[in-house]
């Protein structure tokens, strides 16, 4: 068994597990955070994607002693004060989802895309949310929502 | 959809882990990235005894310039190679080929030693590996010794690396000033693995060109267009030297058919990207 130390959204989260946990199922099982879903289990579909160190990264193709010392922000962490973050409002305003399953992997691949490419053209977000599934809304709300949000976030001159 | 059982073990230095590989005398599995790996491992395609993970092994993470060579370390991770500006001026085609690898949470945790030690045929990076002429530092209990892309390749997933070696570094020429360059690929989805991919890079120095090709995804391992570059060596990089280079390519490649293309297919498409890359990497040659 190993013992992981890591923080989550901003808290400190400890768990105890066998190696080959992968660390999505670590994130729902152990620490209860259920917002990160489970789809493919190896790496297409996009859905269990969170943020590790910064990055996006895929959680069913981590083991979680390796997160062990990492900061990670799941899906849960994206509120501040009660409110949407401004990602998930856009998602909202432009029909981003309908089910929802994939949301969680889209909006925190969409936040990494933004943050290496804040004002990212209609083709560079079909190429950056490329890396996640969805299967309800033909991308076209997706897209419209990315591109909203990266005009909300953009630094005011 | 969970792995076997291992022990798992994360030294902090190269020698440490190459003990481990003595150890577990290949029945241990190095994991990098893990976005092939990990995948393998989930399918239980991959059981083995114990995974070394080189992840805490802050020494082979580093890009770095040194005597005309530009040195990658294996744990390098793709992301940083997208946005290493040492990369973007020094190998524009390794930089471009690395928008094709996967996608961006892919790209965030694989890394260049990872994708070249996995050697499947349609990946990017060995293809450019081979079209620069570059190679691979491999260092084992007995010590290190280089190898080139010809010599490292050996046919679908497999490389000539030992059991207990490990692959530490890769290095690439750095690509003359004014060298065009361009990597094409088809996919069925952007960032879906290659079903033909081509890196091309040209210069020209005392009035004479030099020409780099090479494939991915038309055969058992990445493929050097030898006789092609030499059409437009001879000939110059006129449309009609192009035409015969992109022809002669689709005779140089041995592909095979799979569910996703026939081998007249893969064939084809080696012609049509070879001339795609070099009329693109002709456009970008400056002097």
């Amino acid at each position: 068994m190993a013992d992981i130390k890591l923080t989550v959204n901003g808290a400190v989260r400890e768990g105890r597990c066998e190696p080959r946990k992968l660390l999505v199922d670590f994130l729902r099982e152990d620490l209860g955070l259920t917002g990160t879903h489970v789809g493919c289990e190896h790496g297409i579909c996009g859905a269990c994607t969170v943020l590790v160190n910064g990055e996006a990264a895929r959680s069913c193709l981590m083991l979680a002693v390796q997160a062990d010392g990492a900061t990670l922000t799941t899906v849960e962490g994206l509120m501040r004060d009660g409110k949407l973050h401004p990602l998930q409002e856009a998602f909202r305003e432009h029909h981003g989802l309908q089910c929802g399953f994939c949301t969680p992997g889209m909006l925190l691949t969409a936040l990494d895309l933004l943050r290496t490419n804040p004002g990212p053209t209609e083709d560079e977000v079909r190429e950056g949310i490329s890396a996640v599934l969805c299967r309800c809304t033909g991308y076209h709300g997706i897209v419209k929502a990315v591109r909203a949000a990266a005009a909300a976030l953009a630094p005011r001159s | 959809m969970k792995p076997a059982k291992f022990e798992y073990h994360a030294p902090s230095t190269v020698d440490e882990a190459i003990a481990l590989l003595v150890r577990y005398d290949g029945d241990a599995k190095l994991l990098a990235g893990g976005q092939s790996l990990v995948p393998l491992l989930n399918f239980r395609l991959a059981r083995p005894a114990a995974l070394i993970d080189l992840n805490r092994i802050g020494s082979l993470a580093y890009i770095r310039a040194h005597d005309g060579h530009v040195q990658l370390g294996a744990m390098t991770r793709q992301r940083a190679i997208e946005f290493s500006p040492l990369v973007g001026e020094r190998l524009p085609l390794l930089r471009e080929a690395t928008r094709f690898v996967g996608h961006l949470p892919i790209r965030s945790r694989g890394t260049i030693g990872g994708s070249i030690a996995h050697a499947d045929p349609s990946a990017e990076y060995p293809a450019v590996l081979t079209a620069l002429d570059g190679e691979v530092i491999a260092r084992g209990p007995k010590g290190e010794r280089t190898v080139a892309p010809a010599a490292l390749f050996e046919t679908y997933l497999t490389t000539t690396l030992g059991a207990d070696e490990i692959l530490t570094e890769v290095r690439l020429p750095a690509m003359p000033a004014g060298a065009g360059w361009a990597f094409e690929e088809f996919a069925r989805r952007h960032g879906d693995f290659a079903i033909v991919g081509v890196a091309a890079a040209v210069w020209r120095a005392d009035d004479r060109v030099t020409a780099r090709l090479a494939t991915a995804g038309a055969g058992a391992t990445p493929r050097r267009l030898r006789a092609s570059e030499e059409i437009v060596e001879r000939d110059g990089l006129g449309d009609a030297a192009i035409d015969a280079a992109a022809r002669r390519a689709s005779e140089l490649v041995e592909p095979d058919s799979d569910i996703h293309a026939s081998a007249d297919y893969r064939r084809h498409l080696t012609a049509v990207f070879t001339e795609r890359a070099l009329k693109r990497a002709r456009e970008r040659m400056r002097g």
